[in-house]
C-alpha cells in the first residue's frame, strides 16, 4: 500500500528509530547513575564544540564513510557483507605494505598507490566469500563473520612474525616513510590562512571519501552496472531471465564493497597512525552496517549516517574521558540504531503507515469520491 | 605424544566442546523452527557477564545460573519482537544482539565492579564445580578405559553432564513429541501449521526462549566453569562456530553432538600446543587459532556435504491473501 | 434435518487499506449442496473464504453455522466449527509423510505415537468410504498433485469438518483427475456434506454445482440455481458486459520454420532430467501451443530458449544453431538473436516488483545502444520509451512513475508484452500469458499476440489452461514426462483427448481408469524427486 509519502519512508522511519535508540541509551545512564543531559553535554562539546572536536569527529566519519558505503553497496545486491571488519583489516596490510616497500616520491603518488593496495587487498578478502556464495551456496554472513576472525589471525601473524621490526616489542610495523605522509586538514587550510582542526587526524582522505559517495551514487542509480546489480538485489530469477549473470553481480559487488572497506586504511593507517598496529580497524567495520542501514543504503544517507556516528565516537571518547562512562557505550547505541532502524523497523512503520492511510482516507472522503 | 598427554587434551577437548554444543543446540531449536539466530554468541555472552556478576554477588552459582539464563531469555525475546511479531530482518536483528551484548556488558561491568569491564574472579560456591562418577578412582587402574573414564568422562561439571543429555532429549522432543513435529513443521512450512489451527507465534517464540535457555547455560558454562568470572568478549567466536556446527551437522542432534566435539577437539589442540613443527616448518600460532574458523568456511563451502536448511528459515510468515 | 443452511454470511465487508475487497457480501448454502463461487481474478472470493477460514477479521457482518451466529477469530475456531478448506497452493509440509500431515495440529496427546497409530486407521476408513486413496507413509515431496489435493480433503475429514471449501481445486489437475475429484465432491455431497467450490471455470460451476454466486469487485453480483443458467449468462454477470468466449483469428498462414529444436535435453540442479529428447518446431506466422500439466517439462523448454538454464541437442533459429551452455547461452545473446520471452512466473521473473514501470521497460534491454548515454545510462530516453508503449498497450494508470507493484496482474502483463513484443522478435516465448489476468485484458493479450502472428513472427505458447491452448493455438504439442506424446490440430481435438494425452496416454480412443492416470502420473513425478 502506497499511501506513505516518500519522505517518511527515507527520514521520519529512520529518525524515529536514531530518538528511540537515544532515548534507551539516554535511560541506561540515568540508571548508572549519572546525569543524561551533562553526559550529551560533554559529548557534544567534545565532538563539535571546537575545531579539534571537529577534527576528529570528520576523521571517524571518514572510515565510516567507506565501511558505510561498503555495507550499502552490498545491500544492493541482497548481500549482507559483515565482514567489512576484516577487509578493512586486510586492506590496512595492504596499504603498510604500499607505504614501507615502495619508495614514493610525492604523497599524491604514495596515496594513489596505497588506494591501489588497499582496495585490492580488501577486494580480495571479499571475493573469497563472495565465490564461495556464488559458487558453492556458503552463507555469506557467516563466511564473512569467520572471514574477520581469519583476518585477526593474519594480521596477527604478519605483525609478530614478519612485518615486525627487528627488536622491536609491539606488534607493529615500522613507522611509514615520511614521502607517505599525507596532509592533515589542518595542513589544507593553512594554505588558505585558516588555522583549523589543528592536531586532529582529519587528512585529505575525506576528500577521497566524499569522491567514493558521489562515484558510488552515479554506479548504482546513473549507470548500468548499478541497474544490473539492484535488478539482481531485488529478485535472482528475473536477473537471470534478463541475462544478468547473478555470479557476476555476487562477485562485483562484493569485490566493490571489499575494495571501499579497504580504502578505509588510507585514512586510518596512512592518514593517522602513519603504521600499522594490530586493533587500527576498531570495530570501523561494523559500525558500517550500523551506518548503511540509517543511511538506507543511499549514499547521501551514507553520509549523514556516517558524521553521526563520528560524533558519537568522538563524542563517546570524550566521555570514557571525563566521566566513568566507558567507551563501550557507544557500541551500545550502534546496537540499538541497528535494532531500530534495522531489524525492528516494521514496528515504527506499521502506526505511520496506519496514520498515513487514515489522513489519505480522510483526504479522499474529503474530495470526490473515486471509482 | 604420551598417553597423558591425549589424555588432557581429550579432557579439554570435552570442557571446550561443551559450550558449542548447548549454543548449537540452542541454534538447532530456533533454526528448526525457522528463525535465523546469529545471536547466539550476544546471548552466550550476556548470559556470561550476568551469572558471574550475580553468582559473585550473591555467593551462589545457582542464582548467577538463573540469572544468566534470564539475561539470554531476554535477549531471544527482543530478537522475537523483532524477528517474529515485527517480522523484521533475522540476520540484521541477530547481528544488533551480538553488539548490544559486547556494548553492554562491558558497561555494565565497568559500572558496576569498576575493574575495566570484567567482574571480580569467582570462588568456592560462586563456581561449578567439577563431579568425579562414582568409580572413578576405582577403575582408574584398568589399563587405556580405567584413565579415559576418569579423566575425561568423569570430572566435569553438572552442565557439562546436562548438555550431554540434551542430545537424546532433543532428539526425542523433535521426533516422538507433538511439540517437535509442529516444531519442525514450522520452520519447514508455517502456513502449513497456520492453517491446522495452530499458533506459529506462539510456536516460534517457544522455539526461540528454548534457544534463549540453552544459551543461558552455555554463557553460565564459560563465565562459572570453565573460567572463574567475566572477561570482556569471552565468548570469543563460540557463537558462530556453534552456527558453523549446526549447518554440518545438518540440524540434527546427534550429528551436532559430533560436530561439537570435533571443534571442541581444534581448539583443544589449538591451545595445548602454541607452536607446532611439521620438519623444520614451524606453524605460527595465529594458524592454529584461527583453525576453527577456516574449518568452518571449508565444512559452509560443502566440501564436505551439501546441507539444506528448514525450507521457511529466515523468512517472516505472513498471511497470504 | 431443519432448514438451517449449513453457512450464512450476511453483509460481509472487508477492506486492505484502501483497497475494497469485499462489499456488503451475503450469501446461504443449504447443507448437502454443491456451491458455486465465480469471479474473476481480484474479485474477492478468496478474501472471503479467508474470512470464512479465520485468516482475516471481516471489517462489517455475521456468519452463521447451521442456524448459530458463528465467531471466527482464527482457523482453531473455523475448524471448531467444522469448516476444512483447500487451499489453491496446498498447505503441506513437503518433507513429512502424509500421515505426520493429517495429524498435525490434530494430535490426541503430547506424544505423537499413538496419535499416529489412531490416523493411520481413520485414513483406511476414509480411503474405503470416499475413493480418497493415499499411501499412509509417503513423504508428500515424492507423491502427486491430485494425490497431495486428496491428502489435503482427508485433513478435513480427519478433523471432522463437515463443510469444505474448495479454492480453484482444478488448476494443476489433468482433466481426468478433475473429474476424479469432482466424483469424490460428489460421494462427499451424497454423504451430507456441504461444499463450496471457488473457481473461475465456467464449465466446472455447470458440471458439478447446484447453485451459483458471482463475484465482480468486490461485489455479490448474483446468485442462481445452476440449472437455470448458462455460462453465457455466468460470464457477463462475472464481466459486467458481453464477453467474446473465444479468440477471433485467421487462420494461419504459416512459412519457414523459425526455430528448430533436436532432441533437446534438460538436467535440473539435482540431477533429474527433466526433458527427454525432445524435438519441435515453430513455423512463421503459427502459434504452437505446449499443452502439459505444470511441472513436465514445458517450463524448462521456454528457459532453455530463453536463456535461463543450460541443455544439451541442438536448437537452430532461422537456421542457426544457437549455444546451449556456453558463454552464448544467457538472456541477453538470446535476445540478440531475436528471441523474445514473456516468462510464466511475470512477477518473480518478468519484473522487478520494486522497480518503477519505466525501469522495467528496459529491463533485458538495459544494455542497447539507444538507453546509454556515455557512461551512464539513458534514463529519459527510457521513460520515453515507456510513455509511448503504456499508450499502445493500454497500460492503467497510465503513469510509469509507478512501481510495477502498484499496477494490477493484466496491466503488469501488459508492461512485460509491451516491452517483449515492441521489440518485433522473430520467436516471442509466451508462459502463462493471462494467469491472474482479468478477462478484459485477457482479450486484449490474446488479440496482441494474434497480431504478432499474423505479421509473420513464430509464437511459442505454454499454458496450462487448456482452453487457452486450445482457442489461442493453430497447432498443439502435448507434453508429458519430459517427452512430446503428439501433436494435434485443434480444430482436429478436445479437451478429453489432449488430457489423456497429457497423462501419458496416446491410445485416446480407449477408456482409461483413473487408477491408470494417476499411476503414469505418479511415476513420471517420481522420477522428478
Amino acid at each position: 500500500m502506497d499511501t506513505m509519502p516518500k519522505w517518511a519512508d527515507i527520514v521520519l522511519i529512520p529518525l524515529i528509530g536514531l530518538i528511540l535508540a537515544f532515548l534507551l541509551s539516554g535511560l541506561m545512564v540515568l540508571a548508572s547513575g549519572q546525569d543524561p543531559w551533562e553526559a550529551i553535554k560533554i559529548m557534544v562539546e567534545g565532538a563539535v564544540g571546537s575545531s579539534y572536536g571537529w577534527g576528529y569527529t570528520l576523521y571517524y566519519a571518514t572510515n565510516f564513510i567507506f565501511t558505510g558505503l561498503a555495507v550499502a553497496i552490498a545491500f544492493h545486491a541482497a548481500m549482507f557483507n559483515i565482514g567489512g571488519e576484516g577487509q578493512a583489516m586486510v586492506g590496512g596490510l595492504g596499504v603498510a605494505i604500499a607505504c614501507l616497500f615502495i619508495p614514493w616520491p610525492h604523497w599524491t603518488l604514495a596515496l594513489i598507490g596505497a588506494m591501489i593496495m588497499g582496495g585490492l587487498f580488501g577486494a580480495v578478502w571479499a571475493a573469497i566469500p563472495a565465490w564461495l556464495q556464488a559458487k558453492r551456496g556458503s552463507h555469506i554472513v557467516i563466511t564473512t563473520i569467520m572471514f574477520n576472525f581469519i583476518a585477526a589471525g593474519l594480521l596477527n601473524y604478519m605483525l609478530v612474525d614478519v612485518l615486525k621490526p627487528v627488536g622491536a616489542m609491539e606488534p607493529a610495523t615500522a613507522k611509514f616513510p615520511e614521502a607517505t605522509h599525507l596532509p592533515s586538514l589542518n595542513d589544507v587550510f593553512l594554505i588558505f590562512g585558516l588555522d583549523l582542526f589543528k592536531r586532529s587526524p582529519v587528512n585529505v582522505s575525506l576528500f577521497v571519501a566524499l569522491a567514493a559517495c558521489v562515484g558510488l551514487w552515479a554506479l548504482i542509480w546513473k549507470m548500468k552496472l548499478g541497474y544490473q546489480i539492484r535488478a539482481f538485489g531485488h529478485s535472482e530469477p528475473a536477473a537471470k531471465y534478463a541475462g544478468i549473470s547473478p555470479t557476476r553481480m555476487i562477485m562485483i559487488s562484493m569485490i566493490i564493497s571489499g575494495a571501499l572497506a579497504g580504502l578505509m586504511a588510507i585514512n586510518n593507517v596512512m592518514g593517522e597512525a602513519e603504521r600499522l598496529v594490530l586493533n587500527s580497524v576498531e570495530g570501523a567495520g561494523f559500525i558500517g552496517i550500523a551506518v548503511a542501514l540509517m543511511g538506507r543504503s543511499h549514499p547521501l544517507g551514507v553520509l549523514i549516517a556516517a558524521l553521526l556516528f563520528g560524533f558519537l565516537y568522538q563524542g563517546g571518547a570524550e566521555l570514557g574521558l571525563w566521566t566513568s562512562i566507558p567507551r563501550e557505550m557507544v557500541t551500545v547505541i550502534q546496537a540499538l540504531v541497528i535494532l531500530f532502524t534495522g531489524a525492528l523497523d516494521n514496528m515504527i512503520r506499521m502506526p505511520l503507515e496506519r496514520f498515513f492511510l487514515a489522513r489519505a482516507i480522510r483526504a479522499r472522503a474529503a474530495s470526490t469520491p473515486a471509482e | 605424544m604420551d598417553f597423558l598427554t591425549i589424555l588432557q587434551i581429550l579432557d579439554s577437548s570435552v570442557r571446550l566442546a561443551v559450550p558449542l554444543l548447548l549454543a548449537c543446540l540452542a541454534g538447532l531449536y530456533s533454526e528448526r523452527a525457522g528463525i535465523f539466530d546469529i545471536g547466539l554468541e550476544g546471548k552466550m555472552l550476556a548470559a556470561a557477564f550476568a551469572s558471574a556478576a550475580i553468582a559473585y554477588v550473591s555467593g551462589s552459582v545457582w542464582i548467577g545460573l538463573l540469572a544468566g539464563i534470564a539475561a539470554s531469555m531476554a535477549l531471544s525475546i527482543v530478537h522475537g519482537l523483532a524477528s517474529i511479531t515485527f517480522r523484521g530482518n533475522q540476520l540484521i536483528s541477530g547481528v544488533a544482539i551480538n553488539f548490544l551484548a559486547a556494548g553492554l556488558t562491558v558497561v555494565v561491568a565497568q559500572n558496576w565492579f569498576k575493574q575495566g569491564g570484567r567482574t571480580p574472579t569467582l570462588e568456592g560456591p560462586a563456581r561449578f564445580s567439577e563431579i568425579t562418577l562414582p568409580f572413578a578412582d576405582a577403575l582408574s587402574g584398568i589399563p587405556v578405559l580405567g584413565p579415559l573414564y576418569a579423566e575425561v568422562i568423569s570430572g566435569h561439571t553438572i552442565i557439562a553432564y546436562v548438555a550431554f543429555l540434551f542430545v537424546p532429549l532433543t532428539w526425542w522432543i523433535l521426533f516422538r513429541t507433538r511439540f517437535g513435529l509442529r516444531l519442525r513443521a514450522v520452520g519447514e512450512n508455517p502456513a502449513a501449521v497456520d492453517t491446522a489451527g495452530i499458533s506459529v507465534i506462539w510456536l516460534r517464540y517457544s522455539a526461540i526462549l528454548i534457544c534463549g535457555v540453552l544459551c543461558g547455560l552455555a554463557g553460565a558454562y564459560l563465565a562459572t566453569a570453565l573460567q572463574a568470572g567475566f572477561t570482556k568478549d569471552m565468548s570469543a567466536g563460540r557463537g558462530f562456530i556453534a552456527l558453523a556446527a549446526l549447518i554440518f551437522a545438518k540440524w540434527r542432534p546427534v550429528p551436532a553432538l559430533y560436530a561439537t566435539l570435533l571443534f571442541g577437539f581444534l581448539a583443544a589442540v589449538a591451545t595445548r600446543f602454541q607452536t607446532i613443527n611439521i620438519g623444520t616448518f614451524r606453524v605460527p600460532v595465529a594458524f592454529t587459532e584461527s583453525l576453527p574458523y577456516i574449518l568452518t568456511v571449508v565444512i559452509l563451502a560443502g566440501f564436505v556435504g551439501k546441507a539444506i536448511p528448514p525450507r521457511a528459515g529466515g523468512a517472516p510468515y505472513v498471511k497470504e491473501r | 434435518m431443519t432448514d438451517a443452511p449449513a453457512i450464512e454470511l450476511k453483509g460481509i465487508s472487508k477492506s486492505f487499506g484502501p483497497v475494497q475487497a469485499n462489499k456488503d457480501i451475503s450469501i446461504r448454502v443449504m447443507p448437502g449442496t454443491i456451491h458455486g463461487i465465480i469471479g474473476e481474478n481480484g474479485a474477492g472470493k478468496s478474501t472471503l473464504m479467508s474470512i470464512l477460514y479465520g485468516f482475516y477479521k471481516a471489517d462489517k457482518g455475521d456468519v452463521f453455522i447451521r442456524g448459530n451466529k458463528t465467531e471466527i477469530p482464527d482457523s482453531q475456531a473455523a475448524i471448531a466449527a467444522g469448516i476444512g478448506m483447500v487451499f489453491q497452493h496446498f498447505k503441506l509440509v513437503e518433507n513429512f509423510s502424509v500421515l505426520e500431515n493429517v495429524v498435525l495440529g490434530a494430535e490426541d496427546g503430547a506424544l505423537l505415537g499413538p496419535s499416529l497409530r489412531k490416523a493411520r486407521k481413520e485414513l483406511t476408513q476414509l480411503a474405503a468410504e470416499y475413493e480418497l486413496n493415499v499411501d499412509p507413509d509417503a513423504l508428500i515431496e515424492e507423491i502427486g498433485v491430485g494425490m497431495q489435493q486428496r491428502v489435503e480433503i482427508l485433513k478435513a475429514l480427519y478433523r471432522q469438518a463437515d463443510i469444505l471449501i474448495l479454492d480453484e481445486p482444478t488448476g494443476v489437475l489433468t482433466p481426468a483427475e478433475a473429474d476424479h475429484l469432482f466424483r469424490i465432491l460428489e460421494g462427499l455431497k451424497a454423504q451430507g456434506k456441504t461444499i463450496i467450490l471457488i473457481t473461475h471455470k465456467l464449465r466446472e460451476i455447470m458440471e458439478v454445482t447446484d447453485t451459483v454466486s458471482v463475484m465482480r469487485r468486490g461485489e455479490m453480483t448474483a446468485t442462481v440455481k445452476t440449472s437455470e443458467t448458462s455460462p453465457e449468462e455466468l460470464a457477463e454477470l462475472m464481466v459486467g458486459r458481453k464477453v467474446l468466449l473465444r479468440v477471433d483469428k485467421k487462420p494461419a498462414t504459416p512459412g519457414d520454420p523459425v526455430v528448430e529444436i533436436d532432441n533437446l535435453q534438460v538436467v535440473d540442479e539435482k540431477g533429474v532430467e527433466r526433458v527427454k529428447g525432445i524435438s519441435l518446431n515453430v513455423r512463421a506466422g503459427e502459434i504452437l501451443g505446449i499443452a502439459g500439466v505444470a511441472g513436465n517439462g514445458q517450463s524448462e523448454i521456454l528457459e532453455v530458449l530463453g536463456g535461463i538454464r543450460s541443455a544439451t541437442g541442438s536448437v537452430r533459429i532461422k537456421g542457426q544453431e544457437i549455444d546451449l551452455t556456453g558463454a552464448h547461452s544467457d538472456g541477453r545473446s538470446r535476445r540478440e538473436r531475436g528471441i523474445a520471452h514473456v516468462p510464466e512466473d511475470r512477477q518473480r521473473e518478468g519484473l522487478i516488483m520494486d522497480f518503477k514501470a519505466w525501469e522495467n521497460v528496459a529491463f533485458g534491454y538495459h544494455h542497447e545502444d539507444n538507453y546509454q548515454s556515455g557512461l551512464l545510462m539513458d534514463n529519459a530516453a527510457i521513460k520515453r520509451d515507456t510513455e509511448g508503449k503504456i499508450e499502445r498497450f493500454d497500460v492503467r494508470p497510465a503513469n510509469g512513475m509507478l512501481e510495477a507493484k502498484s499496477f494490477s496482474g493484466g496491466n503488469q502483463q501488459k508492461i512485460v508484452l509491451a516491452r517483449e513484443i515492441e521489440r518485433n522478435p522473430e520467436l516471442l516465448l509466451v508462459g502463462q500469458p493471462t494467469r491472474g489476468v482479468d478477462i478484459g485484458a485477457i482479450e486484449f493479450i490474446h488479440q496482441r499476440i494474434v497480431e504478432l502472428r499474423d505479421a509473420g513472427k513464430a509464437i511459442l505458447l505454454v499454458s496450462v489452461e487448456l482452453d487457452e491452448i486450445l482457442s489461442l493455438s493453430d497447432r498443439i504439442a502435448v507434453i508429458f514426462d519430459g517427452q512430446i506424446m503428439g501433436e494435434r490440430l485443434p480444430s482436429e481435438t478436445d479437451e478429453k483427448e489432449l488430457g489423456l494425452m497429457m497423462a501419458g496416454i496416446t491410445d485416446t480412443a480407449q477408456d482409461h481408469s483413473i487408477e491408470e492416470i494417476e499411476a503414469n502420473l505418479a511415476e513420471a513425478h517420481g522420477e522428478v524427486h
